[in-house]
């Protein structure tokens, strides 16, 4: 495998994933289990506002879809921020190491 | 099992990765995590700064990517319970601790902002545990194993395995400590809940942890060896 391919390889592998995620499990997590079992679940406060809810992308009929778009989204928006942020971290620091 | 079977047994519904929501917290607790996470992520632009190579920061963003899809499947586990990856660990042993804090703040604030998985107040409790506490004792944890293993600095899987599953453990007892001092539930009750849940999940967390670097080991070895030695 090419360096230079390899992180397009690996974009594509995370986008793949998501592919799996309406196979992913219903069951509460731990945080939830416990919040559930202890009783205090209620407590917890819906958002001011939503943009994809619980990765589901609205607007799409099929909710498997809907999730495997919502997350491929989510991959996309997250190695971009990831990516823009760690260049503008890595060049500010070395203009640094050369003034 | 074959997928057909699989798809019987589990019906078709979101992912329900939930991280701390708003209510779960004090205001107080809320704003003192706040506090840490962003003393800790101001640490950790300036130490990247200094150390972060360009060469570097694809890998940042594909292991990103990898996490974020990765926290959206959850595998039961015992009991109704299902558990996610956290991926602080993974992220921290190949890119080291601090890039590793960037690289998990940026997945748990997309959760929040563009999700709306876990609560904006609560953000920065969900940055302190699943970005900061996790992906530093996933680190320094993999660190003090493997030189009990031999002197070379070179990737062990199974200290990997041992540094992901503390890093969970840590993150929920960090969890319940937040939750018992915010007044949610009394710690001598949350501590132990939490604690064994994620004892459990520990566990996946620790297989995806060892598969995925097992799969980057195979596939690109220089990465895994020139991240070690830049930290």
């Amino acid at each position: 495998m090419s360096k230079k391919s390899w992180w397009i390889i690996g974009l594509i592998i995370a986008l793949a994933v998501t592919l799996l995620s309406p196979l992913a499990s219903p069951w509460p997590d731990g945080l939830e289990r416990v919040a559930e079992d202890q009783g205090f679940i209620a407590l917890a406060q819906g958002s001011l506002y939503e943009v994809i809810p619980d990765y589901v992308l609205p607007l799409v009929a099929n909710e498997a879809v809907a999730t495997i778009l919502g997350g491929m989204i989510g991959v996309l928006v997250v190695f971009g921020l990831t990516v823009g942020a760690g260049y503008m971290i890595s060049r500010r620091g070395a203009e640094q190491k050369t003034s | 099992m074959t997928i057909a079977n699989f798809l019987l047994l589990v019906p078709l519904l979101s992912p329900k990765t939930i991280h701390i929501p708003d209510g779960f917290l004090s205001l107080g607790t809320a704003l003192a995590a706040w506090l840490l996470a962003i003393v800790a992520l101001a640490y950790a632009v300036a130490r990247t700064n200094r150390e972060l190579g360009e060469k570097q920061v694809p890998l940042m963003g594909v292991m990103a990517a990898f996490v974020f899809a990765a926290q959206m499947l959850n595998f039961p586990v015992a009991g109704g319970t299902s558990g996610h990856l956290i991926g602080g660990a993974l992220v921290a042993i190949l890119l080291g601790p601090w890039a590793g804090v960037l690289v998990m703040t940026a997945v748990v604030a997309v959760q929040a902002l563009l999700f709306q998985d876990g609560g904006l107040l609560a953000l920065g409790a969900n940055i302190l545990n699943m970005g900061v506490i996790a992906s530093l004792v996933g680190y320094y944890l993999y660190i003090a194993i493997q030189k009990l293993w031999s002197k070379r600095p070179r990737l062990n899987l199974a200290s990997a395995f041992a540094a992901a599953w503390c890093s969970v453990f840590v993150t929920s007892v960090a969890c319940a400590v937040q939750l018992g001092v915010s007044g949610t539930s009394p710690i001598q009750v949350a501590l132990p809940a939490m604690a064994t849940v994620h004892a459990l999940i520990g566990l996946g967390e620790g297989a995806i942890t060892v598969a995925a670097l097992a799969f980057i080991t195979a596939t690109r070895p220089d990465l895994v060896a020139s991240s070690r030695a830049a930290s």
